[in-house]
This record gives C-alpha cells, sequence and structure tokens, in this order.
C-alpha cells in the first residue's frame, strides 16, 4: 500500500482515538471516585457541542466575527456549562444513590442520558437535523502524495494531547489530584484524612464532564456537523474503551480509545469484506480481549476492601 | 380499540355522505348547465375506492392524493357523456402497515366497490399487495416507490401509475454518463432501502457503459467515513453515488471535503432531497445532483390543465407532489370502467393491456409486473443553495460546471 495512504489512514485512526479517549477517559475518572458508571456521559458531550454551537450563534448575532474569540467563548461556554451539568448530575442523581444497588446508578443515568439526547431533538430549533457547525480553524492543508494533512485536524489532535497531558498533570503533580486519587483509593482513608469527600467527587465529575464537552467541540469541530445522536454511539464507544483498557485507569483509557480507533480502521481498510462490518470487528475484538484479560488491559491497582 | 374502530367508521360515513352530496351538487350543476338531459337521471351508480394517509406526518401528501382523485371523479360525473355516476369511497391508511391491510381489506371484500387508487407510503403499499390479490380488487398506486410493490409478485391486480426507485437510478446512470462521469465509487446505507439503490443503480450504470471501482455498505447512524473516504480515494473515482438519506449524505460530503475530495461529483438519490441537506453542509451542497419520481406539478404534460381544475374545485390544501399522479391513476380506473362495465375482472384485464395511454402525467405503459414503464423522473441539483430542477440550471446550460466535470 502507498505510504501516503497509510499516513492518511493512521491520521483518520489518531483523530477518532482522540475523541474516544477522550470520552473514556470521563468514564474511568467516575469509575475511579464513586465506582459508578454513568451511562449519561455520551449524552453530557452532545450537549456540550450543542451548547458550544448556540454561543457560537449567539455571538454572531452580537455581531462577532473573530475566529479565535468565537472559539475561546464556545471552549469556555461548552466545558463551564458541562461542568456544571455533570456536577448537579453527580449531586442529584448519583450521590444520593451511594447506597443503593450500583444497577441503579446504571439504570437513572441511562435513562438522564436519554432525558438529554431527546431535550436536545425536541428543544434545540429544528433538533432533529443535522446541524452544519461553523468552521473556526484554517483549513489550509498540505498534499504529500495521497496524503491530505490539514492545519485543523493537527491543531485539534494537539489540543487533545495537551488535555489528556493536562489532565494527567493535574491528577499526579496538584493537591486536588492527590485527593481525587485519595478517594479514589479509599474513600473512609481518604474522608479521615481531612478530604472533603463529596466536594471531589462533584469536582471529578465536573472534570470528566468538561472532558466530554472538549471532545463534543472536538467532534463538531472535526466533521462540521453534530446532530442529536453523536453522544449516543461516542458514550457506548468511549465505554467499551475505558472497559477494555481496565476500567479506573487514566492510561488504560487512553490505550484503549487508540485501539479501538485502530481496530476500526483495520475493520474498514484491511479486511476483505464490505466497511459495514467495521464496528462487528472491532466490537468482537473487545469482547475477545475482554475474554482474555477480564480486569482489561492495564488493570486499576486496587487495595482489596474487607 | 373498538372505539376507534367506531371512529373510523364515522368519520368513513360522513366522508361518504360529504361525497356523495358534492357528486349530487355536481350532477345537479350538470343537468342545470345542459338543461336537464333526461338520461343522466337513468345512470348507473358505481363505487371506486381511495387510500392513503389522511392522517399523520404524510397526511399532506395523502389529503393531496385524495382530493386529486376525487377531481377526477367529480370532473367525470360533470360529464354528460360519461355513461355511469361514480361514488369514491375515501379510506384512510395513516401510513401503518397494520392499517393499511384493514382498509385493504374494507376496500377489496367490498363487492361493490370496482377498483382503486391506492397508498402513498411504500411499507403499506407492499403490505396490502396479497389482500387486493386475495380479493381480486384491481388497484393502481399512485405514490409509493419501492419497487418491491409490483415487482416482488407478478399480481395481475397491481398497477402503479409513478416510478419506481429503478427509473430514477436509471435517469441517474443516464444523466451522469452523458456528462462524462465514467467511474463510481458507491455509497449506500445497509437498510433494504439503500441496498435498492445500490442494486438498480449498478445495473443501470452498466448499460451505459460506467464502472463501479468500489461499494461500501455502511450502517444508517455512521458517523465517521473518514475510512471509507481514503479508501475512495486512493481509487480515484470521478463521482460517489450515494444511496441513502440525508443524515449520512450530510456526514458524507462534509468530510469528503475534509479530505480533499472536492473534483469529485457527489451523486445522490431521492434520499436526499430535501431542504436539511442544504441546511447541514451550506456552499458545500452547491453541486450534489438528487432524483424524485415524479415532478414538480406544473411541470407534469397536463400540469397547468390540472391545477387549473383543481383550484375551481377550492380544495382546502394542495395536491402536493403525488397529486398528478393519483389524479391520472383514478382517470385510469373510470375510463376503463367507462370501456367495460362495471366487472372487476374485465376492468384488472383492461388495465393489464394499458399501453401508451394519454395522460395528465404524460404516456402511461404498464409492463407484465403492471408497472408503468415511462414514468417520469426529475432531476435535480443543489445551485445557490437551493435544489433547482436540472433543466433549469445553470449547470445543464452549460454556464457552470459539476465538480469534476470535464
Amino acid at each position: 500500500m502507498d505510504l501516503g495512504l497509510v499516513a492518511q489512514y493512521t491520521m483518520n485512526g489518531l483523530m477518532l482515538g482522540m475523541m474516544y479517549a477522550l470520552v473514556a477517559v470521563g468514564f474511568t475518572l467516575f469509575f475511579g471516585v464513586l465506582d459508578v458508571i454513568k451511562f449519561s456521559h455520551g449524552d453530557v458531550l452532545t450537549v456540550g457541542a450543542f451548547t458550544a454551537l448556540a454561543s457560537f450563534i449567539g455571538l454572531q448575532s452580537i455581531g462577532l466575527t473573530s475566529d479565535a474569540v468565537e472559539l475561546l467563548a464556545m471552549l469556555v461556554a461548552a466545558l463551564g456549562a458541562m461542568a456544571l451539568l455533570g456536577a448537579f448530575i453527580a449531586r442529584a442523581f448519583i450521590l444520593p444513590l451511594r447506597s443503593a444497588p450500583a444497577l441503579n446508578t446504571l439504570l437513572i443515568t441511562l435513562m438522564l442520558g436519554t432525558v438529554l439526547r431527546e431535550a436536545v431533538r425536541l428543544f434545540y430549533p429544528d433538533g432533529a437535523n443535522p446541524k452544519p457547525f461553523p468552521r473556526l480553524l484554517p483549513a489550509d492543508s498540505i498534499n504529500i502524495g495521497n496524503f491530505n494533512l490539514r492545519l485543523d485536524n493537527a491543531i485539534l489532535l494537539t489540543a487533545g494531547a495537551l488535555v489528556i497531558v493536562g489532565l494527567q498533570l493535574l491528577l499526579n503533580r496538584t493537591k486536588l489530584g492527590l485527593a481525587i486519587r485519595a478517594v479514589a483509593q479509599d474513600e473512609e482513608t481518604a474522608k479521615t484524612m481531612g478530604v472533603n469527600f463529596n466536594a471531589i467527587v462533584l469536582i471529578t465529575f465536573a472534570i470528566g464532564s468538561a472532558l466530554a464537552a472538549f471532545a463534543g467541540l472536538m467532534n463538531g469541530l472535526y466533521y462540521n456537523e453534530i446532530n442529536f445522536g453523536i453522544g449516543l454511539y461516542l458514550g457506548v464507544v468511549g465505554f467499551s474503551a475505558a472497559i477494555i483498557g481496565g476500567l479506573g485507569s487514566i492510561y488504560g483509557a487512553i490505550l484503549g480509545g487508540f485501539l479501538f480507533a485502530g481496530l476500526q480502521t483495520i475493520g474498514a481498510v484491511a479486511l476483505p469484506f464490505a466497511s459495514a462490518y467495521k464496528d462487528v470487528f472491532a466490537f468482537a475484538v473487545v469482547i475477545a480481549l475482554m475474554a482474555w484479560r477480564p480486569t482489561g488491559l492495564i488493570p486499576e491497582k486496587l487495595s482489596e476492601r474487607v | 380499540m373498538f372505539a376507534g374502530w367506531g371512529k373510523t367508521d364515522l368519520k368513513e360515513v360522513r366522508m361518504n355522505r360529504f361525497l356523495s352530496l358534492a357528486a349530487a351538487f355536481i350532477c345537479a350543476g350538470a343537468l342545470g348547465v345542459t338543461g336537464g338531459v333526461s338520461s343522466s337521471h337513468a345512470k348507473e351508480k358505481i363505487k371506486v375506492g381511495f387510500v392513503g394517509p389522511l392522517t399523520g406526518g404524510t397526511s399532506a401528501n395523502g389529503l393531496g392524493g385524495r382530493n386529486s382523485a376525487d377531481l377526477a371523479v367529480r370532473l367525470r360525473n360533470a360529464d354528460a357523456e360519461a355513461k355511469y355516476e361514480y361514488e369514491m369511497v375515501a379510506l384512510d391508511d395513516e401510513c401503518k402497515p397494520n392499517v393499511g391491510v384493514q382498509q385493504a381489506t374494507k376496500l377489496a371484500t367490498d363487492k361493490e366497490i370496482i377498483a382503486a387508487a391506492t397508498h402513498y407510503c411504500s411499507a403499506v403499499a407492499i403490505a396490502t399487495v396479497d389482500v387486493y390479490h386475495k380479493f381480486g380488487l384491481p388497484v393502481i398506486v399512485w405514490g409509493a416507490v419501492l419497487p418491491d410493490i409490483t415487482y416482488r409478485n407478478k399480481y395481475a391486480e397491481v398497477h402503479r401509475v409513478n416510478g419506481t426507485m429503478i427509473n430514477q437510478n436509471e435517469r441517474n446512470a443516464e444523466l451522469s454518463s452523458s456528462l462524462g462521469y465514467k467511474t463510481f465509487a458507491v455509497i449506500h446505507d445497509t437498510t433494504d432501502y439503500g441496498k435498492g439503490h445500490n442494486k438498480y443503480f449498478s445495473e443501470a450504470l452498466a448499460k451505459h457503459g460506467g464502472k463501479i471501482v468500489g461499494t461500501f455498505g455502511v450502517t444508517s447512524d455512521q458517523q465517521d467515513f473518514s475510512a471509507e473516504l481514503t479508501q475512495i480515494k486512493s481509487l480515484n473515482p470521478q463521482a460517489i453515488y450515494f444511496g441513502g438519506l440525508t443524515p449520512i449524505g450530510v456526514r458524507i460530503r462534509g468530510q469528503m471535503d475534509k479530505l480533499g475530495l472536492n473534483t469529485v461529483l457527489f451523486d445522490g438519490t431521492s434520499g436526499i432531497k430535501s431542504d436539511s441537506y442544504i441546511d447541514g453542509l451550506g456552499k458545500l451542497a452547491e453541486g450534489s445532483l438528487s432524483f424524485i419520481e415524479g415532478a414538480p406539478t406544473e411541470l407534469l404534460p397536463g400540469g397547468k390543465f390540472f391545477l387549473e381544475k383543481y383550484n375551481d374545485q377550492n380544495y382546502p390544501s394542495p395536491p402536493e407532489a403525488y397529486g398528478g399522479f393519483a389524479f391520472a391513476a383514478m382517470n385510469l380506473i373510470l375510463d376503463t370502467i367507462e370501456q367495460v362495465g362495471s366487472d372487476r375482472k374485465k376492468v384488472q384485464a383492461t388495465l393489464n393491456k394499458v399501453k401508451d395511454r394519454d395522460s395528465i402525467v404524460g404516456k402511461i405503459t404498464f409492463d407484465d409486473h403492471g408497472q408503468n414503464t415511462v414514468a417520469l423522473i426529475t432531476a435535480f441539483v443543489v445551485q445557490d443553495g437551493k435544489w433547482v430542477v436540472w433543466e433549469d440550471s445553470e449547470y445543464a446550460s452549460g454556464k457552470r460546471k459539476l465538480p469534476g466535470q470535464k
């Protein structure tokens, strides 16, 4: 195969993988601190993308035209609003169910996801139709043989990588990160050490949801189109990525995200049968991996609670 | 459920009463004009049927079809030379297969009804063909486009005046080939709809000497097409044919741009002929093609005549895209009954032999499956943010060039 094509496939796969990884990291953060699976995570991403779009339209209507300022405002609005929404979901639906069976949390967030998704469809003007997302990044591109490298894709990929590195620094180098890790490791001990458990949980959910909003914005800028259903699929893929990586492990989630994107690309390109089966292929490999490593590729370091 | 039945019956009774009153009124009017032709008192009364979605999301099309069929009946009843007096029984299939089957059974088992113009929704039309066959009611489909309605079985009872996705793909292959596009990559969704488009387009393109360099089946909710499009890029086709609906059509066209596939024609089907395709893409929609069965009513061969008569009747809603076909279907039924009388078997046999018959939608010829073979297809191209009829566009006149056109 032509080298340019390989480069193109790799670039496509990396873009997909970055989005999957950002979603997967959210799942893994939530599971880390509270041992819950929050199925509305994907739909928070959708709401984030639509918040960004709405703020763009708002800025346009007051006559603002600078791409950079608009982008910054969209970023702040989407991330801020979704951080609040994430904290609110944790406060109102997840923390009160702490002592209930885990299945209840799973169900309530699943239903909440449907509510969010349908709310976008019904209440956003013409929400059932695909919406064009503005092109705010420079669209310059260079053609190297069959490889078309676009500046906007490169910027998105770098931004995604920076966000993940930033999260890593936050978790490992700050007092807040220490508190999150403490809660993740042992809730009781963390509380005795003076960590404000509820506050840490809310902050973690805010961070995870802001990451989803970032992924939503990235999705919009990459495809220049969003619709009310994007979060559903990204949620399922992100969750699977978090599981194969090892739920609770940040590196695992990132690895899982890129692995899943790689599998899809291979499924579409290298397999002899039609690309319609690429998801079948990717999910089948996930099933095989889970049978082989039930706790994921990089399992969470667990101290068994007795 | 029982209440529902009662309501339907009541509505229908009211409708019948309204229609017979209207018919009587028109007859009276006709008598007044002609000064009272005594023979018309002796006219035998014959019932014909109409089914379409009169309530629900597609009711605009259903009501337009109902009014148009009603117009055919009214005009005939006003005609002093008509041998019979007609009464149209209009039923509501709600665009739901189960309801459609009930209504079809109701029509087909009523021996007084000689023939019917039936269905706008493909899912309903395909579900009811067995009923019409079983009870021997000759019908003419006036709006549904799935080929299987006429082609899955060989039922002598079932006919169709409008075209199918076969016709639309033939027109598509013909037009794109004549514009110099020879190599195509096909992307289709993996539903029956998308698979049908793939099949019929591939067949039609082969006839015109075009070549398909790759076929990609995709799910109807897929988000990312970069892998498929990268592969297509390496195959280097002149056009991408897309058999599917607007949402993924928007994504594919958008992502073509991302991969630098801007000198490739985006050749769509009736599935993307909607304003939301243009809304979703903005400027990128420019130069995309789509095809629909039928034509804007004013462009039909007898469209002007039809619209004049339609407006004379002051119907509360417009005929919509397929009204002309409903009118043509009902008119064909009435012509046939005039010719052979009130006998289902004879009407069916005569309908099966219809050839080169003039109608407001052009000439009608039924093949051995009862499908009109000279059905009209309209091509559209996006020009300046609007779907423009191909022949009227600046692309057809040569003023502008489609992507990749030489």
